[in-house]
């Protein structure tokens, strides 16, 4: 059967149960006493195990299998969660993702788990893994017998029923000389040897690649014989060009791994049970929603290509401009059928266009959810406590801003987790609380969303930021004494700039923070940095919600119309003549004891038409930051919600021009960029 | 007989009088010269704007910018919308009203004596019975002044 058209389902699928896994598992750390998640997270890998084995990921199918024996040992209290367990789950969700990863990538998504796997069986044998510093000392254990041949369910099976049986099971290692010239033929040779003297299990590299001489001068052989090592060893060296001989009883290995697979049976069998009633299973989990309401926000979603929706926006766009003119057509012949038609077609119009405005809006949780995660496991590779609070994941943004701003709030983030908070026993030195707190939050603000990323931990410490700039000639000693606080900040960001005095795997290298300056401005956003000295630093981004409803003030002057955004509005007002002052030859008024400085759109835009003497003009205060200015326009259409839609390639760098947008009449309008007007 | 490939089918447009050509292949529609939303602090051969079934496509004066007298749009005008890499711009013309084939071989250099500043963008001079087409390079027109 042709797998290829259910990969991409496979793969979208994947990912969201090991989210759902990595969710989960985050939760049950801080709770770990309640069975229902893991009951969830059971869930999530046997439906990701029966999709890998229809899918052909056998290494996918493995890991989940040794996943759900472990997870159904505790499902039926016989395993306490710990540390070290979670530790190793989180390794082997580790493990399928980068496996989900490899296939996405076009690859074939295997990959070497047996490490994790040795360690999952560890665990259902009962044998605590310790966390953390143990777990590396454990670890380091491990290694060595990785070295040697890692045996499938079925020849370890072989092994122990041919030892039970009185034979001998041997690793035998053969080392040729260098300079051996006939490699595939010695190989036959030894074989021949081998296989006079016993059975051979299990090679490695495999038959086949040691017959196309695929290998290095070693290889080795695993072997159930009845003859004994030393006598193995002496035939073997009688072949000519072998160098080293080395016969190795495996019994001292594997009777670890014995005891585990002897308990693996059970759980196998357990396992079997709940495949072969897979409608208690169903009924338990259509019961929990109602016990535990945990299932609440898992949401039906369908995935559609962005283009599609861009090309509905586009239709539903000319569909509203024929709306316009059937309005204007209902009107002059006031025909009151029409006319009630034509209201209700334009309501139902205006709900249609929130919904396709709103279709691209993905909320930042999707890029928030894996942080907890990612920040769990920095934390625990540094040694270092830290909370991670989340606020407003539900915060939209269109979706071609969330696909660019991952990467640079990683990279946020780890510079904040690997230089941001210190040491437990630093910030116990310096009377804070040892568990440091990185605080991610997202908002809106008028057309902008800003996330911050705020760390409680040792703030930029200005003078050696200075020094290091100078050292790296990012900015000359003349320029340096200049500078103010932010500016200072700002240079972190500069290319080649790393304060960190070694270079860790998790940030210090210098590329990064000019990486996300970079992204963050090719957004149309900006990046600001705050810090104060051993208090924390707070990172802030402010991205615009580009391509998504933004509210306008439209205005006219003569008979062109303008928008202007109303996230940088302040205030409209009517201003008498006799209220404005001059002041270094600039009108100006006096706004709330402010001078303003008066802006007339109608020259700055040099718009055609016959100027009229005013008793009053209508001004639009706005701001740019802590700067006003007063737009002085003819009059005030109204408030409105449009589409902001870029001038095209052709027409770049339009002054005070930031976009245009589609009126309901077809028309098209300029939106004014009040950053650009106010210097 | 000339082959497909060696014939270059282009739309046939008028500038005072003269006739030039635009390969089919670059245009994407021909539009009635419709609302024009002017763009302020631009080059005065930008005519503006307009809404092209929900794009919004910067118009170009070709009178203008071939250094000729501005006119009033006649209901003879079209707009000829030109598509070349990710630019899409419409070139306001005096009237376009013609597709023909022109063969490869009846394409020539453009001559020297034409003269005047739409010579930067004329890439071949064809010689079709008794008419006289001037082959456009759109490239340049593309690409700003």
């Amino acid at each position: 059967m042709d797998m290829k058209q259910y990969l991409e389902v496979f793969i979208e699928e994947s990912k969201e149960h090991l989210q759902a896994c990595n969710e989960n598992l985050l939760a049950l750390e801080k709770n770990p006493a309640d069975l229902l998640l893991v009951s969830e997270i059971f869930r999530s890998a046997h439906t990701l195990k029966g999709m890998s084995a229809t899918m052909g990921y056998e290494d996918i199918a493995s890991l989940t299998h040794q996943m759900e024996n472990v997870l159904d040992a505790i499902r039926s209290g016989n395993l306490p969660v710990t540390a070290g367990l979670l530790d190793v789950v989180f390794s082997a969700v580790d493990h399928l993702e980068e496996m989900v990863q490899s296939i996405e990538a076009g690859g074939d998504g295997k990959r070497d788990v047996s490490e994790t796997v040795y360690h999952l069986k560890m665990i259902e044998k009962g044998e605590e893994i310790k966390a953390d510093s143990e777990i590396a000392a454990s670890l380091s254990v491990l290694a060595k017998p990785s070295k040697g041949l890692m045996y499938d369910d079925f020849e370890m099976t072989v092994i122990r029923q041919s030892r039970e049986q009185g034979f001998n099971a041997y690793e035998v290692t053969v080392e040729l000389r260098e300079d051996c010239l006939l490699k595939a033929a010695r190989v036959y040779m030894i074989f021949d040897v081998l296989e006079k003297a016993g059975e051979i299990v299990k090679a490695e590299p495999s038959v086949d690649q040691l017959e196309d001489e695929q290998f290095d001068n070693e290889f080795m052989v695993t072997l159930i014989t009845v003859e004994q090592a030393a006598e193995l060893e002496m035939k073997l060296l009688k072949v000519a060009e072998v160098n080293k001989v080395n016969v190795a009883e495996i019994s001292e290995r594997i009777s670890g791994l014995e005891d585990a697979q002897e308990i693996e049976e059970a759980p196998i069998s357990q396992i079997e049970l709940v495949e072969v009633k897979p409608s208690s299973e169903v009924s338990e989990s259509a019961a929990e929603p109602t016990s535990s309401g945990k299932l609440v926000n898992s949401t039906k979603t369908i995935r559609v290509n962005i283009e599609r929706l861009d090309s509905l926006m586009n239709l539903f766009e000319e569909l509203v401009i024929d709306r316009g003119r059937l309005e204007s057509i209902s009107n002059d012949l006031n025909n009151q059928a029409l006319n009630e038609t034509v209201e209700h077609m334009s309501r139902i119009s205006g709900d249609l266009q929130s919904i396709i405005l709103n279709m691209r809006m993905v909320q930042v949780e999707t890029v928030f959810n894996r942080f907890p995660r990612m920040v769990r496991q920095l934390a625990r590779d540094l040694k270092k406590q830290i909370r991670l609070e989340i606020v407003g994941a539900d915060t939209e943004l269109d979706r071609t801003v969330i696909d660019e701003i991952g990467d640079p709030l990683v990279h946020l983030l780890r510079n904040s987790i690997d230089h941001g908070i210190e040491a437990p026993d630093i910030r116990k030195a310096n009377g804070k609380s040892e568990e440091g707190t990185i605080y991610l939050r997202a908002y809106h603000s008028g057309n902008h969303v800003f996330i911050e990323i705020q760390d409680d931990g040792a703030g930029i410490g200005k003078a050696k930021v200075l020094q290091k700039a100078l050292a790296s000639r990012i900015v000359t000693e003349k320029t340096a004494a200049e500078l103010e606080d932010k500016q200072i900040y700002e240079l972190i960001m500069a290319s080649g700039f790393s304060t960190a005095d070694r270079i860790s795997d998790i940030s210090g290298r210098g590329v990064g923070l000019d990486v996300v300056k970079t992204t963050i401005e090719s957004l149309g956003g900006m990046i600001e940095i705050d810090s104060v000295e051993g208090e924390g630093s707070t990172f802030s981004i402010q991205l615009p919600l580009t391509l998504s409803i933004m509210a306008v003030m439209l205005i006219k002057i003569h008979n062109e119309k303008f928008a202007i955004p109303l996230s940088s509005i302040i205030v409209t007002a009517i201003v008498k003549k006799e209220d404005v002052l001059k002041a270094h030859n600039e009108m100006v008024i006096d706004y709330r004891g402010r001078i303003v400085p008066l802006l007339f759109l109608e020259d700055l835009f040099g718009v055609p038409g016959i100027p009229t003497e005013k008793d009053s003009y209508s001004v639009i205060i706005v701001r740019k930051g802590e700067k006003l200015a007063g737009l002085v326009v003819d009059s005030f259409i109204g408030q409105q919600e449009v589409v902001l839609k870029s001038l095209g390639n052709y027409l770049t760098n339009v002054f005070a021009i930031s976009g245009a947008t589609i009126l309901g009449d077809g028309q098209v309008a300029l939106i004014v960029d009040c950053n650009a007007l106010i210097k | 007989m000339p082959t497909l490939e060696t014939d270059l089918k282009v739309i046939v447009f008028q500038l005072i009088e003269k006739e030039y050509a635009i390969p089919v292949t670059h245009v994407r529609s021909i539009e009635k010269v419709q609302t024009i939303t002017r763009v302020p602090n631009t080059p005065p051969y930008i005519k503006g704007v307009i809404n092209l079934r929900g794009i919004v496509t910067p118009i170009i004066d070709l009178r203008i910018y071939f250094g000729f007298e501005e006119a009033p749009y006649s209901d003879l005008a079209r707009l000829i919308i030109i598509s070349a890499g990710d630019n899409e711009v419409g070139l306001i013309v005096d009237s376009a009203n013609d597709v023909i084939d022109i063969p490869a071989d009846s394409i020539e250099p453009p001559p020297e004596i034409v003269g005047g500043i739409e010579t930067n963008y004329i890439s071949g001079v064809a010689k079709i019975d008794d008419r006289l087409l001037m082959i456009i390079e759109l490239q340049n027109i593309l690409s700003a002044k």
